[in-house]
């Protein structure tokens, strides 16, 4: 008997489950939107080198174009159509359209997942390649625009709002600033 | 019946003040569909394979065993591909690129060159045909190796560029000028890489081509499909509603030509989307470009003797002249001025208009030579522009429509603090940085070209706008609702803006910096008659009332002028010159670039094009190997574009320069950003150092080899 090439799945993607038959060769990218009509993440270079296509895989941000959809079995996927709470937009959502942190907005679903990640990741302690000071204890460093550009680097923009991209960060992460960190 | 008309008079007009993208929540919230993102039942997919020889014959596709291979439906190859019309002059004055008529020969020019296309039912299915395809090619020996002096250069005259404008003798002032620069500069192959690849989904329905696209021009891209395709123009129909960048490569490529040849083979619909490293050969780049910059001057600094001769290479099947050379047309006059654009045939994949094309690396080459005047003559850099300042067009002999280019450099320059630069060079350190500031000057031209436009009053008092308009993320679709909404005298949020749809009608597209501005023109002009005919009657019948406009005969009319937006920029940088490393500190930009509709999108295009401009001077380079004709690392790990942390506080701004000759006063922000802005860059690196670097991109390795204080890079 020919080996199968595929395998039914079941992903937890924005609180809902779908369950469905994937070609074992599927990535995770491909499966949002060519099987799941979940079209809002988007594919810059199919090889891991854009961020376009960052979703959030247990909370933590992931390029879903080197995810194979089989091995998201079992993980809670969030992608940029999970991001707001209903009709009310999440604080970063908000920031990037009031303060116009975008052009084209293809990166856009990108920049946000990741950004929601990194405002997380951030006040989890955790340091980036240009924090000053990165001993365990010495909790998150101050979020800077240098460290919001750093942390934010894996996300390419061609348009090139980046400067307002890291404004509406800074925005959004005001109101997050003192919360409990998840 | 409604009447609405007299209501609602606005006492403010939108044109001018900030408002968000009208798309906005569409973008944020991933709901905007882009052309790879809307669904199809029985969608086919097909995917491109690309030539792996730089040069020669294919003698055969050995499509056979890749037929059997699961769900692969057919593979297009030119053996049985239907045959395409390529004889023809497209709307926008060219022939079509070679590489989009796929299929029709067994020649190989160059690197990348489409060879077939295997179509299958799901896109891992056509991707594993696609790679597993045979091609057998007959190899000839190829010349991809660009330089200045290759023996097959010639002077091009492009459709509106002629290759070489002159006056006076360049020799006899040289020798006279007490002050002379003879420089070289060189600027890499550069390629756009819209973060959306391109995409294009083919069926036909009832009889009629319907092309979901994503393209700067769906009005354009239907006229040239229906030319290749020999079909009545009114039977095919391009929509392109969002466009996930553009920058000059989204025009008709081998994606939509193969889709539709593939639609029409199988009966089906088909995408075909192109990979990233596909589209670093098939759409297009900016060719790269060598040049000569000689000056020559009074010791006060006015130029007698202006000459620039640019060179660049373009494909071996299509004639592309990257105009660098032109720049010094409209921006400096001189006694003498020489300036000629030249081609060389290589066998390379065919360039093409990439933001601010010739201006782009023109400017960086002429723009670093007047910092090297500047520094040659003691005068200050923004001074000795002042004192080259023309009147009128330096060839044309034309009046400038409006030339505010030293409003530009007296704002920028009282913000960016420019009084207390010392001119001295590598005297600043902060650590391990040494730091300096760089100026250049900036132009793009500013055109209208003919558009149709129709807009209707809607019974329940809202408006629809219809143009075959794209907004590839200049927030061209938010500036019309802001233009239509001032001409029919109502609130923005009571008109609706639909574009992107060939079935609108004619319309320019979205390149040459002329798209918000054409489309405006027709956009106001229909507005306006129909706010006249609603104030006659205002009862409004339930399929609404439209009223439609053409430009031709009022762009027709325009007087010659040069018309020209103008922009000065500034730069920041910090070199350590023991690693080679070069940051941008701070840029600012003052810009006369016409009436800014809408300053929230209108400052993100022009910081857009600044960004390009560190982009241009710091990182982006294609390689191209010699040996196979292809590039290295095409991809974003070989081609580095500027991200977050390589961008610093940029601040864009303008003066007043409304465009008395246009109705809403437009004249274009998409490419001006980039003008100047590497030269500024390079200056700055010059000040901090006491280098020059006229070889872009200043990378590491060669600020290292240059070091510090030495002449010539």
């Amino acid at each position: 008997m020919a080996p199968s090439t595929s395998s039914g799945v079941t992903l937890n993607i924005n609180g809902e489950k779908y369950t469905l038959s994937v070609d074992h060769r599927t990535t995770l990218l491909d499966a949002l939107r060519e099987r799941l009509d979940l079209t809002g993440t988007k594919k810059g270079c199919d090889q891991g080198q854009c961020g376009a296509c960052t979703v959030l895989l247990d909370g933590r941000r992931v390029v879903s174009c080197l995810q194979f959809a089989v091995a998201a079995e079992g993980r809670e996927i969030t992608t940029i159509e999970g991001v707001a709470d209903g009709d009310r937009l999440h604080p970063v959502q908000q920031a990037f359209l009031d303060l116009d942190g975008y052009q084209c907005g293809y990166c856009t679903p990108g920049q946000i997942c990741s950004a929601v990640a990194m405002l997380q990741e951030h006040a989890a302690g955790w340091p980036s390649a240009v924090t000053e000071d990165v001993r365990p204890e010495a909790g998150p460093p101050p979020l800077t625009t240098d460290e919001i550009r750093e942390r934010m680097s894996g996300n390419l923009c061609r348009c090139a709002a980046y400067v307002s991209i890291v404004d509406a960060v800074a925005k959004a992460a005001t109101p997050l600033e003192g919360e409990a960190v998840a | 019946m409604t009447t609405t008309t007299a209501e609602t008079t606005v006492t403010r007009g939108s044109v001018g003040t900030p408002h968000t993208r009208v798309e906005g929540p569409e973008k944020v919230t991933g709901t905007a569909r882009y052309a790879g993102d809307i669904p199809y039942a029985d969608l086919a997919y097909g995917w491109l394979v690309l030539s792996t020889v730089a040069r020669g014959r294919i003698r055969s596709v050995e499509a056979e065993p890749v037929l059997r291979m699961p769900g692969v439906l057919g593979v297009l190859h030119h053996g049985n591909a239907p045959h395409l019309e390529s004889d023809y002059v497209g709307l926008l004055g060219v022939r079509p690129d070679p590489a989009s008529v796929v299929f029709q020969h067994d020649r190989v020019p160059h690197a990348g060159w489409p060879v077939a296309l295997v179509v299958a039912e799901t896109s891992e299915q056509a991707r594993e045909a696609a790679e597993t395809l045979v091609v057998h090619y007959e190899e000839e020996p190829h010349d991809v190796a660009f330089h200045a002096g290759h023996p097959a250069a010639y002077a091009y005259d492009a459709p509106h560029a002629p290759a070489e404008a002159t006056k006076g003798d360049v020799e006899a002032e040289l020798g006279a000028s007490a002050l002379v620069v003879d420089e070289e500069y060189s600027t890499p192959e550069e390629h756009h890489n819209p973060m959306e690849p391109h995409a294009a989904t083919a069926r036909w329905d009832g009889g009629r081509l319907e092309v979901v696209d994503s393209n700067q021009g769906s009005m354009w891209v239907a006229n040239e499909l229906a030319r290749l395709f020999s079909l009545d123009p009114s039977s095919v129909r391009v929509r392109s509603e969002h466009v996930g960048g553009g920058f000059g490569c989204k025009g008709v490529r081998a994606h939509q030509v193969s889709a539709v040849m593939a639609a029409t083979v199988l009966q089906r619909p088909v995408r075909v989307v192109l990979t990233r490293r596909q589209m670093f050969s098939l759409v297009g780049y900016r060719s790269p470009t060598t040049q000569r910059v000689r000056l020559g001057a009074d010791a006060d600094g006015r130029l007698r003797a202006l000459e620039h001769l640019s060179l660049n290479p373009t494909s071996t099947v299509f004639e592309f002249v990257e105009p660098g050379a032109s720049v010094a047309r409209v921006m400096y006059d001189a006694d003498a001025h020489h300036t000629v654009n030249r081609l060389v045939p290589l066998d390379v994949p065919t360039p093409t208009w990439m933001r601010a094309p010739g201006e782009a690396p023109g400017s960086f080459a002429l723009e670093s030579a007047l910092d090297e005047l500047a520094e040659k003559s003691g005068i200050d850099p923004i001074a000795l522009r002042v004192r080259n300042e023309p009147r009128i067009g330096p060839l044309s002999g034309l009046p400038f429509s409006s030339r505010n280019l030293l409003a530009c450099f007296q704002e920028g320059a009282r913000r960016f603090g420019w009084a207390d630069r010392d001119p001295r060079p590598g005297l600043r350190r902060d650590g391990r940085w040494l730091l300096g500031t760089g100026t250049a000057g900036a132009f793009f031209p500013s055109g209208a070209a003919p558009s149709t436009a129709a807009v209707t009053a809607q019974a329940d008092g809202t408006f629809t706008v219809r143009i075959t308009a794209a907004d590839i993320g200049t927030g061209a679709r938010t500036a019309l609702c802001l233009v239509a909404a001032d001409a029919l005298q109502v609130a923005p949020d009571r008109v609706r803006v639909r574009i992107g749809d060939s079935d609108f009608g004619q319309a320019f597209i979205a390149g040459g910096s002329m798209g918000t501005r054409s489309w405006s023109w027709a956009v106001t002009a229909a507005a306006r008659d129909l706010r006249e005919r609603l104030a006659l009657d205002g009862d409004i019948p339930p399929e609404g009332i439209t009223a439609r406009s053409d430009t031709a005969e009022a762009i027709g009319a325009l007087a010659a002028k040069e018309r020209h937006s103008f922009g000065a920029q500034f730069a920041e940088v910090a070199v350590d010159v023991t690693t080679g490393e070069v940051r941008v500190r701070r840029m600012l930009g003052i810009f006369a670039a016409g009436r800014i509709v809408n300053p929230l999108t209108a400052r993100s295009q022009l910081v857009g094009g600044m960004t390009w401009g560190i982009s241009m001077a710091l990182h982006e380079e294609a390689i191209r190997d010699a040996a196979s004709g292809g590039l290295v690392g095409a991809d974003f790990a070989g081609y580095h574009i500027a991200t977050h942390a390589d961008v610093p506080t940029i601040e864009a701004d303008w003066v007043d320069d409304t465009d008395p000759d246009d109705p809403v006063g437009i004249k274009g922000v998409g490419e001006i950003g980039i003008v100047g802005a590497a030269a500024a860059i390079a200056n700055a690196v010059w000040h901090a150092t006491g280098v020059r670097h006229r070889s872009l991109p200043i990378r590491p390795d060669r600020v290292l080899l240059a070091g510090t204080g030495a002449s010539g890079a």
